[in-house]
């Protein structure tokens, strides 16, 4: 069919296809921590400059402003978790908006603690700055493990897919059984406790830290020290020792993945929890004026 | 004196049962004569339950047997019936292994020696021809099979497989699979590997034979088939052993030798040629008609149209018209004229000369895959640099080319009976100029694909393509001042070769000094420095090299190599240097290309100076892009996993932005370096799956991207030919609940691609029809904003980019920066 291209979408596609890789964190040389930084620095010399009574607190004009700007930036940064499940038509990158998000979301450290005037207390008013910290401390926790885990995390796959892994281990549990078959009871059931034990019945600590220290692969190893082994002891060690190597790359890929996400399970609930906090905190605000 | 039959149809496709039901219905004399015991055999090993689609739908049914889309079976029910109520003379098992004498006297053996008399044939034979037999004594006893339609029939059989591709792989793989069946599985290979299957295959046999479920025998051939019994050829002498079914599956042979033996000659010595043939399907053998897919129809509604015409041709009606005739009239309604189709045909075809030695039949089936159009002076046709993949014809008038874009008044015209646009098509890539109508014009375009039929099946169209399209490259390549005479000396002695993958090209310190210009594929450029060949450049079709040694008469200071299978056009060097002394601009232009190689190259053997490990670490990098197929591919997702936090929302963006099925695996894939090329389309620049498509559901759009469009029959071709496993085969999937009401109530799977059993689940409740289609990354196109895949990644560890963009020496400089 005759294309007649519309041509400023091909320039845009031609744009696109001569790109590079370029992280999130470094994302157009660093535009959003540029903005940040100058918005954080305007606010920290204007609360220093601008003199209010009879103190900074989150009640002065100052104040307010600062809290409308928090307010809102609070808003658009929990926006993020749409944007990233929307896939609407348009230009957006989900890369663009997660760059401004950390930078900007650093940015309430100083504008949010500024509104406060520094004056905290056990209201719900400090508790919505604590949930704020809380998401924010997360959130850094968050790009900390986003720049270093990732290389390891592709190291450990050596090219193979989850379900390779999986596989992997299910082709070693076959060759087991049957060459399990001449040993005697003891033995047989050690291997059997090994295979049977299920791979991703794994708790959270155990997930997190990589330590097995009930793993019916090691302790089944135990029963076939080196030395003393028959032919088929051998077979049976050897692929033991397959079998734990399996083990521990599908581990540590479940590390790796789980210290990757978990801290999304602090930062979402807790942005929930600081949406209402904050509410209520402008609510009661504007109740008590 | 046994009967005469007026008439006998070889094969009961839908193509040959067609022309059985209408000469049965014409009272005319005939036999149908099938080789399997059941009608239709093509269809009859369809995948059971498929649906079987009815395109192209605007295509009007003609036949006395019923055909709609609907499941396998049904349709092969309804025909049965059919055929039987129409009293169709039918004679199954009967294989044809000669047909021999002329018109009104021709015998048809049947295989076991009986034979059959017939004033006239009807081959319907189809492609899929005959499977190979095995080689050996005790050939052809009984339980030796070619096919496995269900390996969970055979129980406590000691079963041997032959043959070391995909098909005995996964033969093999399924007999074994439930040990509850008892089945003694063996597979032969003829050599020690296993070089023609796919690697997931080799590797799931080689575990299966580690588990001892199938015994894998390399370099053994069998030598005798015996009752029960099976003797091997091994590498330690011969060997018994004991064998109740053989599943033979060495490939097959496609059936043109068979139907060349009767008398009739293709079009040309192409793979893809088919028989001559006049309008009314008969052959080059007067009295052997062809029709259905060996003709070149690979459609069931064809196949039955041409079933109905050729019984009415035969029975003398010479008035019927086709029954694409309403579908060429609606085309060539858009013209200005009011004529005939007939008359539009023979002004297409004595006009343009690419398609004088056409045959009425095969004109209209060009233009049923082409697209006629007028336009006014000065309308423009085309512009620089869209992708387009077809090729223009003039039927009448002419246009005028803008040859300089930065000066649209510099034009050269090409006139009526010329193509135009055919550089897109040879090299898959963009459009070097603007066209526009110089007058008055009448075009024809014909996609790629029928394109490339023309030429295989035209020799003298493919000839005069060739020309013009070298001529064109050379006036494109060096710009502007240039006219056709200027080069001719160069088109006249140019040469094309078809280079291997990783063959040599130019060799670094040859002193041979010919000019190469790549028309189709890739190369690299490698020079050795400190004894290791160090990547640098990549070159994409549309390029040349050769160059620096006709200007500069030195040796060749650097390897070119063929990064795929790839042609290149020869010229002697000598012709390219008469060329720059005569025309002192062109000269100018390639002294610059020269120069600015030259300082790439210089760069690269400096850096390796001072950051040996920043240029290994490049070349390493390129080396494994290339081996990964980058050299033809025009656009490609790589990921770079030391970015990649693995949470999937390419996949998942990709699936929500096309109707809830992601086209890319992100986790699979080759990676090096961290650099990722995950499985998704490539886009490749000839693409793999549009070699095989019966309805040429494939095509390349606007933006450069390869896709299907709706009229994907489900027939598989396209997945089985693609190398690099990104075609999927799946039912559309049910509309999810909107996002909002996920993430309010919980409401439906959620973001990305819902699991297979909810997608069952949900389409069977809703009664939606599964028909399994083939599905493929079609680059977001007609998408604001491009690929989802990028956009939705949160990092910037996924980018889609072009290869000879990415594979070039700035990344280096960057790297090392
Ligand atoms: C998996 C798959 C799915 C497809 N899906 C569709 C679809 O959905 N819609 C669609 O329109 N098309 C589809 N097609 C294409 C379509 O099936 C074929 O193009 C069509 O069947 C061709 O018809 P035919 O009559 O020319 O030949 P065939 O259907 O191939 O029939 C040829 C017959 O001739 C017999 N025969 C061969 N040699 C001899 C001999 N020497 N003596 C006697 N008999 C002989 C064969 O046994 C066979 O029965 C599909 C193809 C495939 C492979
Ligand atoms: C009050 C401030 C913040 C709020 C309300 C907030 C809220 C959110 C929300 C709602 C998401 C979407 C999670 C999901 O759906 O997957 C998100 C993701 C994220 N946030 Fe924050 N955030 C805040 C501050 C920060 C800060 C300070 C950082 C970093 C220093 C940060 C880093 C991230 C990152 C890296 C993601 C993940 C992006 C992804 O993987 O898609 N956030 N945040």
């Amino acid at each position: 069919m005759a294309s007649k291209a519309d041509s400023s979408n091909f320039a845009q596609a031609e744009k696109r296809r001569d790109t590079d890789h370029e992280s999130f964190l470094a994302h157009k040389r660093m535009r959003w921590l540029k903005i940040s930084a100058v918005l954080c620095l305007i606010v920290v010399i204007s609360y220093f400059l601008v003199d209010v009574e009879p103190r900074h607190n989150g009640g002065t004009w100052y104040g307010y402003t600062l809290g409308t700007i928090g307010a809102l930036l609070i808003a658009w940064l929990s926006v993020l978790g749409i944007r990233k499940r929307n896939i609407s038509e348009g230009k957006w990158s989900l890369k663009a908006w997660t760059s401004a998000h950390v930078y900007l979301g650093l940015a309430l450290i100083v504008i949010g603690t500024m509104h406060t005037g520094f004056q905290l207390g056990w209201n719900v008013h400090t508790l919505a700055w604590a949930l704020m910290m809380l998401v924010i401390v997360s959130g850094i926790y968050g790009i900390s493990v986003y720049a270093a885990l990732p290389r390891a995390l592709s190291n450990n796959m050596r090219e193979m897919t989850r379900k390779q892994m999986v596989e992997g281990l299910a082709a070693l549990d076959r060759q087991l059984d049957s060459a399990a078959q001449p040993l005697d009871r003891m033995e047989a059931d050690a291997v059997i406790n090994a295979t049977q034990q299920d791979a991703f019945r794994a708790g959270l600590l155990a997930r997190l830290t990589g330590s097995y220290p009930r793993c019916a692969t090691k302790r089944a190893l135990k029963a076939f020290p080196d030395g003393a082994l028959n032919k088929h002891e051998e077979k049976v060690a050897s692929l033991l020792r397959k079998r734990k190597s399996q083990l521990g790359q599908i581990r540590r890929h479940m590390r790796y993945k789980a210290l990757l996400e978990v801290w999304l399970f602090v930062h979402i609930p807790a942005t929930i929890a600081l949406l209402a906090a904050l509410t209520a905190h402008i609510v009661s605000v504007f109740y008590y004026w | 004196m046994p009967e005469t039959y007026r008439v006998a149809i070889v094969g009961s496709g839908p193509a040959g049962l067609s022309a059985a039901a209408r000469a049965a219905q014409l009272g005319m004399s005939h036999i149908l004569i099938e080789k399997t015991d059941h009608l239709s055999d093509t269809i009859y090993k369809y995948q059971k339950g498929k649906h079987v689609m009815a395109t192209p739908s605007n295509l009007v049914l003609r036949s006395d047997v019923d055909f709609d889309a609907g499941k396998r079976e049904f349709i092969l029910d309804t025909w049965d019936r059919q055929i039987e109520e129409c009293k169709a003379n039918v004679r199954l098992n009967s294989e044809v292994t000669a047909i021999t004498g002329t018109t009104g006297a021709f015998t048809i053996e049947i295989k076991g020696g009986e034979t059959i008399q017939a004033e006239a044939v009807i081959m319907a034979i189809g492609t899929q021809g005959n499977p190979n037999k095995l080689r050996c004594p005790g050939a052809d006893m009984p339980h030796i099979q070619y096919q496995l339609d269900d390996p969970g029939e055979y129980f406590d059989e000691q079963i041997t497989v032959v043959g070391s591709g995909d098909a005995g792989i996964e033969n093999a793989l399924g007999l074994a699979a439930d040990p509850a069946q008892r089945n003694i599985v063996t597979i032969l290979n003829r050599s020690a590997e296993f070089a023609r299957a796919k690697p997931a295959n080799v590797t799931l046999l080689e575990e299966a034979e580690r588990d001892g479920r199938i015994s894998v025998r390399r370099e053994t051939t069998p030598t005798d088939v015996r009752d029960k019994q099976l003797v091997l050829e091994t590498r330690d002498g011969a060997e018994t052993i004991p064998c109740d079914r053989i599943i033979a599956r060495t490939g097959s042979q496609p059936p043109r030798g068979f139907v060349e033996k009767c008398g009739i000659e293709f079009t040309s010595e192409e793979r893809s040629a088919f028989p001559k043939l006049s309008p009314s399907f008969e052959t080059t053998q007067q009295g052997i008609h062809v029709i259905g897919a060996l003709a070149g129809y690979p459609l069931i509604k064809h196949c039955m149209n041409q079933g109905y015409d050729v019984v009415e041709f035969l029975n003398g009606n010479a008035d019927l018209k086709p029954a694409d005739e309403p579908i060429l009239a609606e085309k060539f309604s858009a013209l200005p004229g009011n004529r005939s189709v007939d008359e539009w045909l023979e002004v297409f075809r004595e006009n343009i000369v690419i398609l004088r030695e056409l045959s009425p039949l095969q004109m209209r089936e060009l233009m049923l895959d082409g697209s006629v159009a007028a336009f006014d002076a000065g309308d423009v046709i085309f512009v620089r640099n869209d992708p387009g993949s077809s090729m223009f014809a003039i039927a009448e008038g002419s246009v005028s080319v803008e040859v300089n874009p930065a000066d649209t008044s510099i034009t050269v015209p090409i006139g009526r009976g010329s193509i135009f646009g055919e550089v897109g098509l040879i090299s898959g890539r963009r459009r070097g100029s603007t066209v526009r109508a110089a007058e008055p014009v009448i075009t024809l375009e014909l996609s790629r694909t029928a394109a490339l039929k023309l030429l295989a099946t035209a020799p003298t169209a493919d000839r005069a393509v060739r020309q013009i399209t070298i001529e064109r490259q050379l006036l494109q390549m060096f710009g502007s001042g240039l006219t056709p005479q200027d080069v001719t000396e160069m088109v006249e002695a140019a040469e094309a070769v078809e280079i291997r993958a990783g063959q040599n090209v130019i060799e670094e310190d040859a002193d041979d000094t010919d000019f190469y210009v790549i028309q189709r594929g890739s190369m690299i450029v490698e020079k050795t420095i400190g004894g290791k060949p160090v990547f640098l450049s990549y070159l994409p079709a549309g390029s040349y090299f050769g160059e620096m040694a006709v200007i500069d008469g030195n040796r060749r200071s650097a390897t070119v190599k063929a990064a795929i299978k790839s042609e290149v056009i020869k010229f002697p060097g000598d012709a390219f240097m008469r060329l720059l002394e005569r025309n002192p601009k062109v000269r100018e232009r390639a002294l610059a290309d020269m120069a600015s190689r030259r300082q790439i190259n210089a760069f690269v053997e400096e850096r390796k100076e001072s950051f040996s490990g920043a240029v290994d670490m490049y070349s390493e990098t390129a080396k494994f892009l290339i081996d990964n197929g980058i050299g033809e591919a025009t656009d490609v997702l790589l990921i770079d996993e030391t970015l990649c936090v693995g949470c999937d929302n390419c996949e998942k963006a990709c699936a929500d932005s096309h109707e809830g099925l992601s086209r890319l695996d992100r986790e699979a894939g080759r990676t090096y370096a961290h650099l990722h090329v995950p499985t998704s389309c490539r886009h490749c620049e000839h693409p793999h799956c549009m070699a095989d498509c019966p309805p040429n559901a494939i095509k390349r759009g606007a933006d450069g991207e390869v896709f299907i469009d709706e009229t994907c029959i489900g027939c598989g071709n396209c997945q089985r030919n693609c190398p690099y496993g990104v075609i999927r085969m799946d039912p559309k999937p049910p509309k999810k609940p909107s996002l909002l009401s996920w993430l309010m109530f919980g409401a439906g799977p959620g973001p990305g691609e819902a699991s297979y059993s909810w997608r069952k689940k949900t389409a069977q409740k809703k009664g939606l029809e599964q028909a399994k289609l083939a599905i493929k990354c079609d680059m977001c196109a007609g998408i604001d904003g491009g690929p989802a895949c990028v956009r939705a990644c949160p990092t910037g560890a996924a980018i889609r980019v072009a290869p000879e963009k990415f594979l070039t020496f700035t990344k280096l400089a960057e790297d090392v920066d």
